[in-house]
């Protein structure tokens, strides 16, 4: 079974839980953005979580079946349409040969994953089958994809069931984001520190997979520091010199040598995921202690939907 | 004596061990040893990676098996810092020389004049004192397979350009700053590029993937235009 690309929207790209264990290499981890909302869809249609799937960006793709497919749709809700009826998000469909599932703009959340029992098969790459736009590789040739393409879904055996998640499961995003504290978040000089967790920072028209740039206030520390480039991680909120913090996103350079105002908690990253440009962007603190016992146990509810959702052999 | 090393949560799903403060032999040394020593520490560890004073070590929570009422990164932190103890300035292990063929002419080397007139050098002496040295990959980042070497002649020292370029092209050998190094991808990029290497530092489809990694010593061979063009199979 195939797929060919009808429309490719603004961008989707091919994407799974990403490349681990390479950033000493420089690679960046990569993968699907909304993790959560990713894994998911893979579960709803039989796959493995780490299966290869599409993540649009504001606006999908039109996408022709070559042949009997289960799909389900996870993230934000671009207002999909099957051959012209309307598909909600989170709930496994069947297509029939010959059908036409095309996505819209966005009307809720930024990010919309698009998963197909089997998974889509393209090359793995360097562990994985994500699509590293930065440095061109892995997905479809290493990016987005366009009118044209044709992705090969691999051989499955299609799950019969009509499986909606149930909506007391779906991924509920608070407004706030949570931050733990950074290194030099100290050294912000008071209204700078009011403004972090302040209502004037907004997602800026300029971010992407690889960073967000938070517009809308100035930030500043008390005193300069140099620094040395080190290590850095998803949900890393940075403060380069023109005082915009930068928050680093899934595609995210592997090194950084801005002062390093605090990290977002992993739960929260997907929420993040699914911000807009203009959206506002709200920090509250939680220590890091919480903000591990709250990822603990989004794993032990993902590690019951897995259960819950396995098929009969 | 050796510093007492400091074990900090960066996030919820790393850690840093800060070995010092400044750029130095003497650190690196140490940088290098606590890559060696963590890299079988725990099974939650998903990547180490080496910055010029410190090493950051990625983690999954959910692998670590802490005591109850624990948080995985205490539990971890204490860990790392069991296998840390007692370790000294160990020797860096063995290292590889790579040699780095390197045109530094025309337009591969569009910016060789700048960092001539900022050293108040002529070009063949920019030259001579880039490939003399035998340096040192102090890190890898910025994108895949992009090497930080150390050993700059100070008097090659150049600020990054003001204005970056929006591509430089993979292979192109820069100055920014104190350092040194070789786009790896195409990119956009700051550093003062004075030459080009035919050799490929980061190919997802080869194995390994990148040219270089931490540790190794690289030199600069300076090859005339045909000789680059003829590697570069042009």
């Amino acid at each position: 079974m195939s797929v060919r690309v009808v429309l490719g929207g603004p961008s989707t790209t091919v994407q799974d839980l990403g490349r681990r264990g390479l950033q000493h290499d420089g690679v960046p981890e990569g993968g699907a953005m909304d993790t959560v909302a990713a894994r998911i869809a893979n579960l709803l249609v039989g796959n493995e979580e780490n299966a290869a799937l599409l993540e649009s960006t504001l606006a999908g793709p039109a996408l022709l079946f070559s042949g009997a497919a289960v799909v389900a749709l996870g993230g934000g809700d671009f207002g999909a349409m099957l051959d012209g009826e309307p598909v909600a998000p989170w709930h496994a469909f069947p297509v029939r040969p010959g059908a036409t599932l095309a996505l819209g703009n966005a009307r809720s959340g930024c990010r919309a994953y698009i998963a197909i029992a089997g998974g889509i098969d393209v090359p793995v790459v360097l562990g994985s089958r994500s699509t590293c736009t930065p440095a061109r590789f892995g997905g479809v040739e290493g990016r987005p994809l366009r009118a044209g393409d044709t992705l090969r879904v691999n051989e499955t055996e299609l799950p019969h069931l009509r499986r909606a998640l149930a909506t007391s499961l779906r991924p509920v995003h608070a407004t706030t984001v949570r931050l733990i504290a950074g290194e030099h978040q100290p050294l912000l000089d008071e209204p700078s520190r009011a403004a972090l967790f302040g209502d004037a920072l907004r997602v800026s028209s300029r971010s992407d997979r690889m960073g967000y740039r938070l517009s809308g206030a100035t930030l500043r520390l008390r005193e300069p520091v140099e620094l040395l480039s080190a290590g850095v991680t998803s949900g890393t909120l940075q403060l380069p010199p023109g005082g915009e913090p930068i928050l680093l996103m899934a595609d995210h350079q592997t090194t950084g040598g801005y002062p390093v105002l605090g990290h977002v908690a992993s739960v929260d990253l997907g929420a993040v995921a699914q911000r807009r440009p203009g959206d506002p962007i709200r920090f509250a603190e939680i220590s890091l202690d919480e903000a591990q016992r709250l990822y603990l146990e989004r794993e032990r509810s993902l590690d019951a939907l897995r259960r819950a959702l396995s098929f009969p052999a | 004596m050796a510093p007492r090393l400091a074990i900090v949560p960066l996030g919820d799903r790393a850690l840093v061990v800060r070995v010092g403060d400044r750029i130095g032999d003497e650190v690196f040394a140490r940088v290098q040893a606590v890559l060696g020593c963590l890299e079988t520490a725990h099974p939650a560890i998903t990547d180490i990676v080496a910055g010029f004073t410190s090493v950051t070590v990625h983690y999954e929570p959910a692998a670590v098996r802490s005591l109850a009422g624990e948080a995985p990164h205490a539990m971890l932190a204490r860990t790392l810092e069991a296998r840390l103890a007692g370790l000294g300035a160990s020797p860096v292990p063995h290292a590889r020389t790579v040699e780095i063929p390197t045109c530094y002419e025309g337009e591969l080397a569009p910016d060789l004049e700048i960092v001539a007139r900022h050293a108040g050098l002529s070009t063949d002496d920019v030259i001579a004192r880039h490939s003399a040295p035998s340096y040192v990959v102090q890190m890898i980042g910025f994108t895949p397979g992009f090497p930080y070497l150390a050993g700059l002649h100070a008097s090659l020292a150049t600020p990054r350009r003001a204005e970056p370029r929006t591509r430089v092209a993979a292979g192109s050998v820069g100055i920014g700053g104190e350092q040194t190094g070789i786009y790896a991808v195409a990119t956009p990029g700051g550093w003062n590029i004075i030459g080009a290497t035919p050799l490929s530092l980061f190919d997802p489809l080869r194995d390994p993937a990148t040219l270089l990694r931490v540790g190794d010593r690289v030199r600069f061979v300076p090859v005339a235009r045909e000789r680059y063009d003829a590697m570069a199979g042009r």
